[in-house]
């Protein structure tokens, strides 16, 4: 089955650190799956291989058929693939409207031609984006802060609203980096939520990286483990819960609760 | 009313600065020189803006795309004169169009300049297209400076003799098609590329937004409109020479777009406005000049980076930048 | 072929100073990951403190013996320069610490305005003579080759720094301070280095070479106006871009590189019929080609973003 993203034996080298070795791993159309490990096990790199920030050195990833590697970033966003970054990436000097704004660019029709002319043809093509953003900020309970600077924002709305950016591609997969980091137990509880509900409404799939053992365990039906690159286990999040090589590797390091 | 308000605003510009230039007569030579010299430095500012503050790339080598629009357009009307006034008559509406021709070449020189240079260089980091711009700016001049004396480029000693055509319409009224042109831009859905490019370019390029051609975008545009700069600085002026398109002149236009903020078109264009008219009263303290600029830039950037006007106070609500 | 290796030699000399230039440039940029643009200034201020000092203390340096006045006009020079350098750092360049590099630059375009517009006030438009350090002698060498006292002399005294710099860094605690502060300023300070002192003596150290720097083309090409230090500045940033900007070698393999292209594109312009004023251009030429095909120069690394 070609459908979803396969990553196929994927290695990547720096100089003489593989970073990533001989992963494999796919994620279907639908549902939400998670990648976890302690710090430094290369998750944020397959990331970046799959975006195109990297290319990997040896192996293959395909996304509904389709090869990645060597395209670069802005290429793979059309592809369908999104994703939300570990330090949270928000244009800083544009209004929360505008950042969502922003990735609706990908949907245009027109492009510089038709912004110098201001026909009737990019009126409604405007008129369309400011809806669309508008809609989907309201989903998201975002829209009485649309014309607030983006960055002002507390920062768990921040985090929302960067998710809220990387849906306006109309991905069919998302990908979010660390998405809890910073957050108290009862923002992390909204974040669950936020998630199955970005995924059942958008019928999607999300792959997630995260440390918090409490949201991968309460929203992924399949993780795969990295550690120093290499994939140590796979499975449900009761097999992962119990799996011997991945308690010894997070030993001391993260709480398994 | 409200759908076509851009255009409706860019035509009005256009008529009032043509009803205006046909008084200039009017007007005291020396004050109508000010005048012309403001347009063409809003000209500059504003296309300068669009690639170091809207896109927040860093050109220092805007007066070289500034010389080649200038001697472009001078070249087409020296040489292309008599056959111009051939084909489009000697009257008013005549030696109009052949201005315009000439205008356009300079244009599309220098943007052409622009899409050479910007191509391979917005790729790199921010200081390293500085010095790059820098360089651009110095080998036209290097070029320029070279040529024999009786060739069609004049040698060191430039050209002379140059059709005065800038009058405040053509000033102006450019003045206000570049306004427009950067306008429309950034305000277009499309045109927020250009700011998320500025903003963070690795999130930009995750949007779908491909980085490099909104760089080269802004680059090539903003050097067609400092080439229309150029050509109308050459008209005004009767006669161009390398030496008035050196890194000096490209530190001005720099020192306008940070005075106003980089970003904010009407902060810049406040500020070409007023470093102009400065320019000229101070120009019998030409010393003095240089050095209060120097230190008005090292103070701006110690104390006041985001300019004299803050972007947000001309904005409605909802529209940053 | 007696004529290539006549202008080779030339070449050798011009780039030893462009040298001797970029590497203030690379250790400002190592430490503080910024383009110095005013650090083109220092080398004309270097020049014009020669040119006063002499003026100044003629009574007192006239029974000396020549190479020993030179000495005192040099380190004097270096000294001045390296306070200035110092001064500059901790009023213009400090405040700006954290902020955007693009801003930084700027202001560093304002202090070489600054400098060379208040020289022009003070020192005066027009250009002077810079009195002659060193006796003028012809040696002839083996090959028919010819070099001057004052070649000679600059290319000895430009040895002499580079080794004297290269102990510096490598064997001094200050050095190993730098190199630390240059690979990774957070770890640095928190191995007990104090930062701001490192950066002050970077700044003092490369301007003090960017004042012998200019002394020395002083003595080459006598005349000094207060802008001369523009485009032989612009040409040691090249020279330190090409041979990889942070990494000290490469600023006088780079220096080195572009004083002998330049040199040679002078000498044989006329040969193909191209004007003398070319070689001016050599050095942004080669920039350019540096910067399409190895941007992290001749000996560096590239460094990656962390995403």
């Amino acid at each position: 089955m070609s459908e979803g993203l396969h990553l196929d034996s994927v290695t990547i080298q720096f100089g003489g650190l593989k970073a990533v070795s001989d992963f494999s791993f796919h994620v279907p159309p639908g549902g939400i799956y998670g990648l976890i490990g302690p710090n430094g096990a290369g998750k944020t790199t397959v990331f970046n291989m799959i975006t195109g920030v990297y290319t990997p050195t040896a192996g293959n990833i395909t996304f509904n058929g389709i090869s990645l590697p060597g395209h670069q970033p802005h290429q793979i966003t059309p592809l369908g693939i999104a994703r939300t970054f570990q330090n949270i990436r928000l244009f800083s000097s544009l209004s929360v409207f505008d950042n969502v704004r922003t990735a609706m660019r990908m949907h245009l029709i027109g492009g510089m031609g038709q912004t110098l002319l201001r026909g009737r043809t990019w009126r409604e093509s405007e008129a369309t984006v400011e809806t669309d953003v508008l809609d989907l900020l309201d989903i998201f309970k975002l829209a009485p802060l649309a014309h607030e600077r983006a960055t002002s924002l507390p920062y768990g709305d921040q985090r929302r609203l960067e998710i809220v950016r990387a849906l306006a591609t109309r991905p069919k997969l998302l990908l979010l980096d660390e998405p809890a980091a910073g957050m108290n137990p009862t923002e992390k509880e909204e974040l669950m939520h936020l998630i199955r509900f970005i995924q059942q409404k958008f019928q999607i799939a999300v792959l997630l990286v995260e440390h918090d053992m409490k949201v991968v365990m309460g929203i992924c039906q399949r993780i795969a483990v990295l550690e120093y690159g290499v994939k140590i286990a796979e499975g449900s999040p009761a097999k992962i819960q119990n799996d011997p090589k991945v308690i010894e590797a997070y030993l001391g390091a993260e709480t398994v609760t | 009313m409200k759908r076509y308000q851009a255009q409706i605003a860019l035509a009005i510009a256009l008529l009032v600065s043509f009803a205006v230039s046909q008084f200039s007569d009017q007007l005291n030579d020396y004050y109508l020189d000010i005048f012309l010299t403001t347009g063409i430095s809003i000209i500059l500012a504003v296309s300068l803006n669009l690639v170091n503050g809207h896109t927040g790339q860093f050109s220092l080598g805007h007066a070289g795309f500034m010389a080649v629009g200038a001697y472009a357009a001078a070249i087409v009307s020296i040489q292309l004169g008599p056959q111009l006034q051939h084909i489009f008559g000697s009257g008013g509406a005549g030696t109009g169009a052949a201005f315009l021709l000439a205008l356009l070449v300079g244009g599309v020189c220098a943007a052409l300049c622009g899409w050479i240079v910007g191509v391979p260089s917005l790729r790199l980091r921010g200081d390293y297209l500085a010095i790059v711009t820098l360089g651009f700016n110095e080998i036209i001049r290097v070029i320029l400076q070279n040529t024999k004396p009786d060739s069609v480029c004049g040698g060191a000693l430039g050209l002379g003799g140059i059709p005065a055509h800038t009058s405040i319409f053509w000033a102006f009224g450019a003045a206000a098609v570049c306004i427009y042109v950067v306008t429309a831009m950034i305000q277009s859905t499309w045109g927020r590329g250009f700011l998320a490019v500025r903003d963070d370019e690795i999130a930009a390029g995750s949007m779908g937004i491909n980085t490099t051609r909104y760089k080269v975008t802004a680059f090539v545009v903003g050097a067609f409109f400092a080439g229309i700069g150029g050509g109308l600085y050459a008209h005004q002026k009767g006669a161009i020479n390398p030496e008035g398109f050196n890194f000096l002149k490209s530190v001005d236009v720099v020192v306008m777009v940070i005075l106003g903020g980089m970003g904010s078109t009407v902060g810049v264009v406040l500020a070409a406005i007023v470093l102009t008219v400065l320019n000229e009263y101070l120009r019998d303290f030409e010393q003095y000049r240089m050095i209060i600029f120097a230190l008005l830039l090292i103070i701006m950037m110690i104390a006041r980076p985001q300019g004299l006007l803050p972007a947000s106070l001309f904005h409605k609500k909802g529209r940053t930048a | 072929m007696d004529q290539f290796a006549q202008q080779l030699l030339n070449g050798l000399f011009l780039g030893s100073i462009y040298a001797l230039i970029a590497l203030g440039y690379t250790m400002v940029y190592g430490v503080l990951r910024f383009i110095n643009f005013a650090h083109g200034d220092v080398f004309m201020l270097g020049a014009f403190s020669g040119l006063y000092l002499k003026k100044w203390m003629e009574p007192v340096l006239a029974p000396l013996h020549w190479s020993l006045s030179l000495t005192v006009i040099l380190v004097l020079s270096m000294l001045i320069c390296a306070a200035l350098g110092i001064l500059i750092e901790f009023l213009a360049y400090r405040p700006l610490r954290n902020r955007p590099r693009l801003n930084v630059l700027i202001t560093a375009i304002g202090v070489s305005l600054l400098i060379e517009y208040t020289g022009q006030l003070v020192f005066g438009a027009t250009q002077q003579s810079f009195p002659p350090l060193i006796p003028a002698n012809n040696i002839a060498l083996t090959g028919g080759l010819a070099v001057t006292n004052t070649q000679m002399i600059v290319f000895v005294t430009v040895v002499v720094l580079l080794v004297a710099l290269r102990h510096i860094v490598m064997r001094t605690r200050l050095g190993l301070a730098m190199r630390a502060l240059s690979l990774n300023p957070t770890a640095s300070a928190l191995m007990g280095v104090n930062n701001s002192v490192v950066i002050s003596f970077t700044f003092g150290l490369g301007s003090a070479l960017a004042a012998a720097g200019g002394i020395l083309y002083a003595s080459l090409y006598p005349s000094v106006e207060p802008f001369m230090g523009i485009i032989p500045g612009l040409k040691a940033f090249i020279a330190a871009v090409l041979g990889g900007i942070g990494n000290i070698p490469g600023a006088a393999l780079g220096g080195l590189i572009i004083g002998v292209t330049e040199t040679l594109v002078g000498g044989y312009s006329s040969t193909f019929g191209l004007p003398t004023g070319y070689k001016d251009g050599v050095a942004f030429v080669i920039l350019i080609l540096i910067l399409l095909f190895k941007p992290s120069g001749l000996l560096g690394k590239t460094e990656r973003e962390k995403v």
